[in-house]
């Protein structure tokens, strides 16, 4: 069959992802503000797709945030990856993972830099050497931990207990995607789908009974904006970017957003609320907001996860309209329980945006 | 061609960033930054294209190369395959490099970037940490954060978390064998030299402007230069 038109550009943009024994580097906002997504992914390969997946404790931050605010030189953030790459040799593997969007682009645009500049790959292999005694190899494969899940999105959906359609009515849920820009706005042959029509979260949401909304803001920056966030004075612009899309989505009225970046999901859930109180706008029904959900969240539902464990208590945009649209059963009297059922109290509710149920 | 041209050559983001700027416009059209901020980045492309010393002088001394968000939404429409996104971090690691970037209100919160974000790698491994987003400094992460920083501990052990513990998994103590290793990099390849130039112009530059400096995050410029915003960046 001769292949064209789109299906020709898709053929160019699929990638090739490893399908076993990974070694996985974690995420520096991530932990911070969804630790229950990186205990879920690593849950979701071990224990449901039986992958071997090591877990370094000597890995640091590939410096990723400090090489896009532009304290920290290019040639000491390729040496910092080169470290992380000496560890995954190290430890006998050649599959790389990263947890991080930002992480995942700037392992991408070091390696294709170390490829168009040799001299630079060389530089690098020097400095490592003097600064720790170490070698290192470029791993054979390179994935963002969003493309593990998209490649065994149909396995999950083989064990699923739940999927993305209202429980009353059979329909699919309205889903919005949102990839972070660094997955493949630099480097679009590397991520699945590409820069204009990337596919890693259509390709879930698709495979468990959800509906992709295609707004006209669904290629738009959060906001993150690096130093645009990391300074007080500069937060206009990263609320900014966030409201463009809130206001572009919000008359198709997705059921949730689903995202694939460590910042974007804090970011879509955390300036809801801060725009609910600077103007009394909520984007969802009846005073709700519009759930923000990472991938492993939203996979770990799916398979039927208790989601107080997948961590959705510490979102501030609450989850639980999407959870009884669609049936998921929970104890709202854990909601705010410590590991051993301890009462650790309750946060106080915003102004505007509905919390508690009444 | 001048000094402050040539110096750009020698980065290899500068050398991938631009061929042959047409000056179309679509990264100005595409970029959030250029829709907030009183910002194009098509101006910037043409004026360092000229390889002109005084517009780049220009460019290094003043705000608008502190404006992109980096998200490289640039990279992805440029019809030349241009990246202004990363003509613009060659330009800011020039203006670092020469001190420039003390002479605008943008270019000078590079101090409270390094001590916020800069610092905290050597010390702890990680970009940022849960003491490093204070409910006080960041009133819009909302009701559920400040709960989880008054149980940080209770909170992080529920979602699985290893919080400043030993061994593997998210928030992990680093061992110090790996920070060793990390502060070992920084000094050799320049990070360290960065980081010493940031706080040496910028301790100069509060001289100058008679404004209280010190080590801490208390002193009267850091707080200048996290909170103030002279109301001149941005669209109507």
């Amino acid at each position: 069959m001769k292949i064209e038109g789109k299906k020709l550009i898709w053929k160019e943009y699929q990638k090739e992802i490893a399908t076993d024994d990974y070694f996985y580097a974690r995420s520096c906002i991530r932990q911070n503000f969804f630790p229950g997504s990186e205990k879920a992914f690593t849950r979701i390969l071990k224990d449901e797709l039986g992958k071997n997946l090591y877990d370094s404790q000597h890995h640091t931050s590939c410096t990723g945030i400090g090489y896009h605010t532009d304290v920290v030189p290019f040639e000491t953030t390729m040496t910092v990856v080169a470290r992380q790459f000496s560890l995954m040799q190290e430890a006998g593997y050649s599959n790389y993972i990263a947890s991080c969007i930002t992480s995942f682009g700037l392992y991408t645009e070091i390696i294709e830099t170390w490829k168009h500049f040799p001299e630079t790959l060389e530089k690098t292999r020097e400095y490592l050497f003097k600064a720790t005694g170490r070698e290192f190899s470029i791993p054979n494969n390179l994935a963002h931990a969003s493309d593990i899940i998209y490649k065994f999105r149909n396995e999950i959906a083989a064990k699923a207990k739940f999927r993305l359609v209202d429980k009353e009515t059979g329909c699919p849920l309205k889903v919005v995607e949102h990839i972070g820009c660094h997955y493949s706005k630099m480097f679009p042959h590397k991520g699945v789908g590409g820069a204009e029509f990337p596919y890693v979260l259509t390709g879930m949401i698709e495979a468990w009974g959800g509906e992709v909304v295609d707004y006209p803001e669904r290629r738009h920056c959060c906001g993150f904006g690096f130093r645009q966030y990391a300074i007080q004075a500069n937060r206009g612009f990263s609320i900014s970017c966030s409201r463009k899309k809130f206001e572009s989505m919000a008359p198709y009225e997705p059921d949730m957003i689903i995202t694939n970046c460590p910042g974007c999901p804090m970011f879509l859930d955390r300036w809801q609320y801060a725009l609910s109180e600077m103007e009394g706008q909520t984007y969802g029904k009846n005073g709700n907001g519009i759930p923000v959900f990472t991938y492993e969240e939203v996979a770990g539902l799916v398979l039927g996860y208790d989601p107080w464990d997948l961590g959705l208590q510490v979102h501030q945009v609450p989850a639980e309209p999407l959870l009884d649209k669609i049936g998921i059963p929970y104890n709202p009297e854990n909601k705010f329980k410590g590991a051993n059922g301890e009462d650790l109290g309750q946060p106080d509710a915003p102004n505007f945006l509905k919390f508690y149920k009444e | 061609m001048g000094e402050l041209y040539e110096k750009l050559t020698t980065d290899v983001r500068f050398i991938e960033s631009l061929k042959a700027c047409i000056n179309c416009g679509t990264c100005t059209a595409i970029c959030p930054a250029a829709e907030f901020y009183n910002y194009d980045p098509r101006k910037i492309a043409v004026a360092v294209q000229s390889k002109d010393d005084s517009q780049i002088l220009e460019l290094l001394k003043s705000e608008t190369i502190w404006y992109c968000g980096e998200c490289m939404s640039c990279k992805t429409r440029c019809p030349r395959g241009n990246a202004p996104g990363l003509l613009i971090m060659a330009l800011r690691a020039l203006s670092q490099d020469l001190g420039y970037f003390t002479d605008s209100e943008k270019g000078r919160q590079q101090l409270a970037i390094k001590r916020a974000i800069g610092d905290k790698i050597l010390s702890h491994g990680y970009c940022i940490n849960p003491e490093s987003i204070s409910p006080e400094n960041h009133p819009e992460q909302g009701p559920v954060w400040k709960w989880e920083m008054e149980h940080i501990h209770e909170v992080m052990d529920r979602l699985g978390a290893n919080y400043q513990g030993e061994g593997a998994g998210a928030l992990r103590k680093i061992p110090e064998q790996d920070l060793e290793e990390i502060r070992n990099i920084f000094e050799v390849t320049g990070g360290l030299e960065r980081f010493r130039k940031i706080e040496e112009f910028s301790k100069s530059k509060a001289a100058e402007m008679d404004i209280q400096f010190d080590e801490t995050a208390q002193n009267d410029y850091f707080q200048m230069i996290y909170t103030k915003d002279n109301q001149t960046h941005t669209k109507e």
